[in-house]
């Protein structure tokens, strides 16, 4: 069909385009992308015409490696885009799996006998358990000093477990952000708020002089219901406590009805709770986090405090337009502002990533390994569009959604940066109680107190 | 990426073709060697051909994995010491598994008898009709559809719009509007919600019940309907005193099928409320302790929990076949 | 009583004359009535996804289906979307459909010819331990299939050991559909078997003494009598399994790997979704896609059940 042969040859312009641009301001990185174009015709021997950035990869043609994954397409097909050229270069085959059910499916393959030559963890505790089966093997060398070059050691040390390193990041998130219209707050004149003081006047504001509703919040997430409440209790949580309180509640240090946790708690009470703010408090629980943002692309509600991803499915499945902040005068136009902290200059920053843990250490699998931590490709990926990396190397030039753009920015910037909680707490709290109890909170009203009792009694 | 088109499906063409004439063959020529045997060989035989393989493979792919579950629910999170019943002990004294099982007794209550009251209803209503085959195939639809596709159909019925300036997206909301109610919020009223799960199984399996039933049905002689016709019984009488009575063997066989479906559902659970607000069920419970929080000591002991759950059904089944045996 | 020649005429309990006639004065106009209404209250919900399917994806998340009558907005995106897009990347959905159908069809044959097997010994087979061994099958249906994964997968990717014995070498079938043949054959068994055990057994005994009587075998038998009995019930179950293995998603994704090359269509739909579950409206088409071919099977096979999924429940 014409059409989507018009769509392939597009993605291939931009796959070239990006390669050009890469090969001119990534030319001081080792691993220059080259501009394809006669990398198919290849000689005899070493790697094929055009193909020197992949040299120290040479010698594997032939092979195969699995990558499994939570990403599934339409976000997929951006990385099999992205290793057309290393495949085409080294012959080696990467296989991108990806299914919903990773949770579940991989401790019983690792179980089974037909683990994955990579996973890529969405969180450091299912790493940490999938370690502790004594089926994964520690990231090789090269692996390791490529990373220790190129991330900071905070990234490093997710991917670590009781000392050993295992899992090189992949790709990150910032949940720090308020979702927004500039169309609707320069029509309110409403000015984006830079101390969380601020957030709750205008969101008083709003409130009294304004029928828009002020938030807009939706927990709902099928079996995940809830954390999207984790998510608000882990910001504020790093900007009422410093960072050393947010590591002793993550790692259990204090416990979790500790009195610097319930004073959190009884902030995001202050809006959460209030039904003048988010409407039907109830509700919450059984709004679904996408239709929870909806409510800024129609202009029923003023804010929506959510991950940098939602973006996306609000504009693909809502109608809205990513814009800047200046776009006042696009309907549906929505953007971000950043989760504003105690003062104007506490800028700390909550989010969250991915990391790529093996399961065997055939040299292709090193290989593929090593060529998911260099720039060349971490901005070659970028490039493509809807992603980027906590890589030291990525040039924000090649991060084309705005949006995208301030959050590499915070990443790369932020005062204090830290990993969102639930991942990395045990599952049963940061997969169990913790959603479940904040589901609990907004749905049947339970008091903050039981809440954290709750949770704390579920520790294991 | 790579292979694609012709060079995947002619290996798999391959494997599916011989695969299956592969097994065909081995069948037939078995029956061709066996039956040439005198008929004292095949008296030994029969027991290696005909329950042999089946039983063979049920002892490896279930009742290995039975006996290893039964093993896993006597330990830790981890399967490394043996912690005695403190798995069972958690699942009955923990208040929100409490809510589990109470949930878990409702559904198994309602979904057989509800999904075979209509189902039988059905088959009934439609035995002597024209055209039936229509209706029973809207009725069966819900049976071809996969959870997934489940899930969202009833997402457009339950789904609640908290914003007043809003429309509804959900059916039910806008059905209660036009009656000029105030919608509750579906999914979030305890125990409402539970009923509101349980409607989408009796949904999917009214299907299979009134597909057996009806064929049960059709083998009720003519010469018994017109006896009973003449005898001037009632609609109503033929029904119970005729109908139910010739079927019954097949009602207890819906009713325990749909039965243990209903013990192992988890998917309409998970997908519409992840198991929130008081909805959960052993099965949903079962798979998030198990799987999501990888702790297989207490997801074994749920699945045993089940497990002990349908003895009360095979002790009824086995009443039935002895009565049976001796009405012979 | 001889056997075979009565056997074949039996089970064509068929619309005779007679029966029609009795058919038609029994037709109730209430009773048809209240059918009907059953089965549009049964359908509201699947024609609310039909709808669906033909909106804008903007459309499904602000506005009831219902809304469509009024304001008819149709579109073929989703469809679109779902039987074209992600083909630069991942393989056609016909090949999906490809795996379904070659998943699906040895993955009802084999259990059904096991289970009839099995049904056929344990209902006319006079042994020790026989309702033991029957009961034992009926409650493992209930074991919970993710229990009995692990083990499963074992046995495929490294054979079967005890101690240093290797009974079951590895057989190198991973990676082909053999694994989720099997997989499905032995979670379809236990099911299969009690159904059709609980029909098998209501064949009028006369058949199967006089067939002895003849000198018949038992092999000779399952061919010559119960066989061709048998044969709607299998076709009816065989809708059943047929359903069930081609809405599965559980089997397929543990067994096949997730390699696409082997992956059923279910498979493929989950995916469609994404990973942050943004655009699941693509859904409602891929959800209509994957019905046609179960209710197409039902349509083909439904005259089974019209001359009777159980010829006992009227005994011999």
């Amino acid at each position: 069909m014409a059409v989507i042969r018009r769509r392939a040859t597009a993605l291939v312009g931009i796959a070239a385009a990006s390669a050009l641009v890469l090969s001119g301001c990534a030319a001081s990185e080792e691993e220059t992308s080259s501009a394809g174009g006669d990398s198919g015709s290849g000689s005899s021997e070493g790697l094929p015409a055009g193909c020197e950035a992949y040299e120290e990869y040479a010698g594997l043609s032939g092979t195969e490696v699995e990558i499994y994954t939570t990403i599934v397409s339409p976000e997929a097909d951006l990385f099999n885009e992205s290793f057309v050229e290393f495949e085409e270069c080294t012959g080696i085959d990467i296989v991108w799996n990806g299914s919903q059910e990773f949770e579940a499916q991989l401790p019983v393959r690792v179980a089974g006998g037909t683990a994955p030559d990579l996973a890529v963890f969405p969180q450091p505790g299912l790493l940490n358990s999938m370690v502790q089966t004594g089926e994964m093997v520690p990231a090789p060398d090269k692996v390791e000093s490529s990373v220790d070059e190129n991330y900071t050691p905070d990234w490093k040390l997710y991917g670590t477990v009781d000392g050993e390193f295992y899992a090189a990041p992949l790709g990150a998130n910032v949940k720090s952000f308020v979702w927004y219209s500039p169309k609707t707050f320069a029509d309110n004149g409403w000015d984006i708020p830079t101390t969380w003081p601020e957030l709750l006047e205008l969101t008083e504001t709003i409130a009294t002089t304004s029928d828009v509703q002020p938030w807009c919040v939706g927990f709902g997430s099928g079996e995940a219901t809830g954390w999207v409440g984790t998510d608000w209790m882990e910001d504020l949580m790093l900007r009422f406590q410093d960072g050393e309180t947010y590591d002793a509640w993550v790692n259990h240090d204090i416990p979790f009805n500790d009195p610097a946790v319930a004073e959190v708690l009884a902030e995001a009470e202050k809006i959460l709770k209030n039904p003048d703010y988010v409407g039907d408090v109830a509700s919450i629980a059984t709004t679904t986090f996408q239709d929870g943002g909806s409510g800024i692309v129609d202009g029923s509600c003023a804010m929506h405090r959510q991950a940098s991803f939602i973006g996306g499915i609000l504009a693909g499945d809502y109608g809205a337009t990513i814009v800047t902040p200046e776009d006042t005068d696009v309907d549906g136009g929505i953007t971000t502002f950043y989760f504003p902290g105690l003062s104007a200059d506490n800028k700390p920053a909550l989010g969250g990533g991915e990391f790529v843990g093996a399961f065997s250490d055939r040299p292709e699998v090193e290989a593929v390994q090593h060529y998911l931590t260099t720039a060349g490709w971490n901005n070659t990926k970028a490039a493509l569009g809807t992603w980027f990396s906590p890589h030291l190397g990525l040039d924000t030039a090649n991060v084309a959604d705005p949006v995208n753009k301030v959050a590499v920015d915070i990443l790369q910037n932020a005062t204090l940066f830290r990993f969102d909680a639930s991942d990395v707490m045990p599952a049963e709290v940061g997969a169990g109680s913790f959603w479940r109890e904040m589901t609990a909170w907004v749905a049947e009203d339970k008091s903050n107190d039981a809440v954290l009792d709750a949770i704390e009694a579920s520790w294991p | 990426m790579g292979r694609s088109g012709w060079e995947v499906i002619a290996p798999n063409l391959f494997i599916f073709v011989v695969g299956t004439l592969v097994f065909v063959g081995i069948i037939v020529l078995i029956f061709i060697l066996a039956e040439r045997t005198s008929v004292k060989t095949q008296e030994w035989l029969r027991y290696g051909v005909f329950l042999g393989p089946a039983l063979l493979l049920l002892v490896i792919g279930l009742l290995y994995p039975a006996i290893r579950t039964l093993i896993l629910s006597f330990m830790d999170k981890n399967s490394q010491n043996f912690i005695g019943l403190e798995n069972y002990i958690w699942a009955f004294t923990t208040p929100e598994i409490q809510i589990v099982l109470r949930n878990t007794i409702i559904w198994v209550f309602a979904v057989p008898i509800v999904s075979t009251i209509i189902g039988l209803a059905i088959a009934y209503m439609t035995d002597r009709m024209r055209r039936a085959a229509v209706i029973k195939s809207l009725i069966f639809m819900p049976m071809a559809i996969s959870f997934v596709g489940a899930s969202i159909i009833w997402r457009f019925v339950y789904t609640f719009e908290p914003n007043e300036n809003k429309p509804d997206i959900g059916l039910l909301s806008a059905v209660w509007k036009s009656f000029g109610a105030t919608p509750p919020n579906w999914l979030l009223e305890t125990p409402l919600n539970t009923f509101l799960l349980i409607a989408v199984m009796i949904w999917i399996q009214t299907g299979f019940a009134m597909v057996v039933l009806a064929a049960a049905m059709k083998n009720i002689p003519d010469e018994v309907v017109e006896a009973a016709m003449l005898d001037g019984a009632s609609q109503w009488n033929r029904f119970l005193r005729v109908t139910v009575p010739m079927i019954r063997s097949s009602i207890v066989v819906v009713v325990t099928t749909i039965l243990i479906a209903t013990l192992k559902v988890f998917d309409i659970v998970r997908t519409m409320t992840g198991g929130n607000f008081q909805t959960s069920v052993i099965a949903n419970e079962m798979y998030t302790q198990a799987f999501r929080q990888l702790n297989y000591g207490t997801g074994s002991a749920l699945a045993i929990i089940l497990f002990i759950a349908i003895i009360p059904i095979i002790w009824y089944n086995i009443r039935q076949l002895r009565l049976e045996r001796t009405e012979r | 009583m001889t056997a075979t020649p009565e056997v074949k005429s039996t089970p064509k309990l068929g619309l005779s004359r007679g029966r029609r006639k009795v058919r038609d004065a029994f037709s109730s106009p209430v009773a048809s009535a209240i059918a009907i209404v059953i089965a549009v209250v049964w359908t509201i919900p699947t024609f609310g996804l039909l709808v669906s399917s033909f909106r804008p994806q903007a459309d499904i998340n602000t506005t009831g289906w219902w809304t469509f009558f009024q304001d008819p907005n149709v579109t073929f995106e989703n469809y679109y979307q779902v039987l074209f897009v992600g083909s630069t990347v991942t393989p056609p959905l016909s090949q999906y459909f490809f795996n379904s159908f070659a998943i699906t069809i040895p993955a009802a044959i084999f259990p059904l010819t096991l289970a009839t097997f099995a049904a056929y010994a344990l209902a006319w087979f006079e042994f020790k331990g026989r309702d033991f061994i029957f009961f034992t099958i009926f409650a493992l249906q209930v074991i919970p299939l993710q229990m009995a994964l692990i083990p499963l997968l074992q046995l495929f990717a490294r054979g079967l050991q005890i101690g240093d014995t290797t009974l079951i070498p590895d057989l190198g079938i991973t990676g082909t559909y053999i694994p989720i043949w099997i997989a499905h054959t032995i979670f379809g068994l236990p099911l299969a078997t009690f159904l059709l055990h609980n029909f098998l057994r209501q064949i009028p005994r006369e058949l199967i003494e006089a067939a002895r009587v003849d000198g018949a075998g038992w092999f000779m038998m399952f061919r010559r009598i119960v066989l061709p009995l048998s044969i709607p019930a299998i076709a009816s179950f065989a809708i059943f399994q047929f359903l069930w293995v081609w809405n599965d998603l559980l089997v397929g994704l543990t067994f096949g790997g997730g390699e696409q090359s082997i992956s059923p269509l279910t498979v493929r739909l989950a995916e469609m979704v994404g990973s942050r579950g943004g655009g699941w409206e693509v859904l409602t088409a891929g959800a209509f896609i994957a019905m046609i071919v179960p209710l197409l099977v039902f349509f083909f096979l439904q005259r089974y059940f019209v001359r009777g999924l159980l010829a006992g429940s009227v005994k011999g």
